[in-house]
């Protein structure tokens, strides 16, 4: 077993290096090339709109990351490059929508999904939980319990 | 009772939101840059590498910059809407030849017909990525303060013409 995960480990290990777009690094420090790649999976590749411009072949896509790369290296934040983006491409080059007034539905979704399940299965075990003894009763009269046991025994 | 109309709210809200969905076009990206200065560029011009072209030389009154590449198979289906906007003369066009090579588009644009008034030839797409331009064909209006008014992305037909740009050229302050 643990061999087992150690190869796949290897296995996922290597298919990174082979997925990635661009043959070389784009940068020898380490430190911008993290910055680099951190921020190419943050933006959309808009031709193929379920890509990043880290996974993506499309050429639009390359002449994103040179941009990028170019940026980078002339000092630019990485605020002032995510800038550069939305002002050309608007909100939906960012792979994470920023957090607004349009979005509020957006990112408070999931919180207000949970919230609801949690409330209606509360409502459900508190319902059940009084229920058992009712229950017994409306199902199956006294005289219907007596009758059925006898049939069993 | 209220318990029956749970169900049918979730439900209701559901459609609402899928029935949006299924008319909307999810490769249309709205441009951030409409009502925002148009971008500059300062290229050559497909026809003469010694030759510039930038917007700036367009302001002053309404211009219409398509973009395009010899690639892009729309952009050809477009091409004959393009040739009778510029008979029509109600706005100059300006070319954004994008991601292309200088000799296939002077080859286009003598064996098809010029509607352009100027061809800018961007070949490393920088112009385009200024103007978040992500697929062609991509036409702009920019009005005569210089400003962005209108994108259409797609190719551009007469009916769009005639719907978007023709009333907003009129309105733009435009000489013509």
């Amino acid at each position: 077993m643990r061999a087992y995960v150690a190869i796949m480990a290897a296995i996922m290990l290597l298919a990174q290096t082979v997925w990635a777009i661009d043959a070389a690094p784009a940068f020898s420090d380490p430190q911008l090339q993290a910055r680099y790649e951190k921020l190419t999976h943050q933006l959309r590749c808009l031709v193929c709109q379920n890509e990043t411009i880290a996974d993506s072949n499309a050429t639009l896509a390359a002449d994103l990351r040179k941009q990028l790369r170019e940026m980078i290296a002339a000092g630019k934040s990485d605020q002032d490059i995510l800038n550069y983006m939305t002002d050309r491409y608007g909100d939906f080059v960012l792979y994470k929508p920023p957090f607004e007034a349009r979005t509020v539905l957006l990112w408070s979704a999931p919180v207000l999904l949970v919230l609801a399940g949690v409330i209606a299965a509360f409502n459900v075990i508190m319902r059940r939980a009084r229920l058992p003894m009712e229950e017994s009763n409306d199902a199956m009269s006294d005289d219907e319990l007596d009758e059925s046991r006898r049939r069993t025994v | 009772m209220w318990r029956y109309a749970i169900p049918v709210a979730i439900f209701a809200v559901l459609f609402g939101f899928l029935f949006v969905g299924l008319n909307r076009d999810p490769s249309y990206v709205p441009s951030p840059l409409i009502g925002k200065h148009a971008p500059a560029f300062s290229l050559t011009t497909v026809e003469d590498p010694n030759k510039q072209v930038s917007p700036e030389d367009f302001h002053g009154k309404p211009f219409v910059l398509n973009v395009w590449g010899t690639w892009c198979a729309e952009c050809r289906r477009e091409h004959e809407t393009l040739l009778e906007i510029s008979r029509q003369g109600l706005a100059p066009i300006v070319g954004l030849n994008w991601k292309d090579e200088r000799e296939s588009a002077e080859q286009w644009l003598r064996q098809l017909g010029d509607p352009y008034a100027a061809t800018a030839f961007d070949p490393e797409g920088r112009a385009g990525i200024d103007w978040g331009v992500y697929g062609a064909p991509e036409t702009f209006l920019i009005d005569a303060n210089g400003v962005i008014v209108y994108k259409h992305i797609a190719p551009l037909t007469m009916e769009v013409w005639n719907r978007e740009f023709v009333p907003r050229i009129r309105a733009g302050g435009g000489r013509s």
